[in-house]
């Protein structure tokens, strides 16, 4: 048992000192995937303005009028999935390399990305938490 | 005999610990970044289909 646990942290620390971050566990697959197949259906909304990419690392429905009525609750649910598979996904990362208290850094980091790697038209939430669009 | 062994031992143990608090304790902050670009690349399908942008102009 013991063995077994040097073995781990050994190893963790190694991995570390590589310079990466472990992403490659089932629970960030899955999220991931999820996240991939879910990106078609939230994409338009993102472009009309009726979805936004949030400083914290979530998206946020910004303006529900800009959904068509018929695709409202179902855009609306969609946005809840995405959000817990975003959670699942910094916790995780978090978690794989071996430090739960990353999530925050994680989450931090990812929202910085998000929004510079968002199209230009979309829009995306500053520091100050004032929308603006790309 | 076997005080010395095991004191020892702790010892290796708290050393070996406080090196692992030592190296994780600093948010890695570049790597999360390269880790962040790829999997939302992923996510995004960014860099697989360099046309995927483009597309959904034509898409209609």
């Amino acid at each position: 048992m013991r063995v077994g646990a040097f073995l781990l942290i050994l190893l963790a620390t190694s991995a570390m000192a590589q310079g990466n971050l472990e992403v490659n566990t089932p629970a960030i697959a899955h999220a991931k995937s999820a996240m991939a197949a879910r990106h078609a259906q939230l994409a338009p909304h993102y472009a009309s303005g009726a979805l936004g990419l949030a400083r914290d690392g979530t998206v946020q429905v910004r303006d529900a009028n800009a959904i068509p009525l018929a695709q409202r609750a179902g855009i609306q649910s969609a946005v809840a999935a995405e959000n817990s598979d975003r959670d699942t996904l910094y916790r995780e990362i978090a978690r794989a390399n071996g430090n739960p208290a990353w999530e925050a850094d994680i989450r931090a980091t990812f929202a910085q990305r998000w929004t510079d790697k968002a199209q230009s038209g979309w829009w995306v939430q500053n520091a100050q938490g004032a929308w603006q669009k790309k | 005999m076997r005080t010395p062994i095991f004191v020892a031992a702790m010892l290796a143990v708290v050393a070996l610990l406080s090196a692992c608090v030592t190296i994780n304790i600093y948010f890695p902050a570049a790597a999360a970044e390269s880790a962040a670009d790829k999997i939302i690349d992923e996510v995004w399908q960014l860099q697989k289909k360099p046309e995927a942008a483009p597309a959904t102009k034509e898409a209609k």
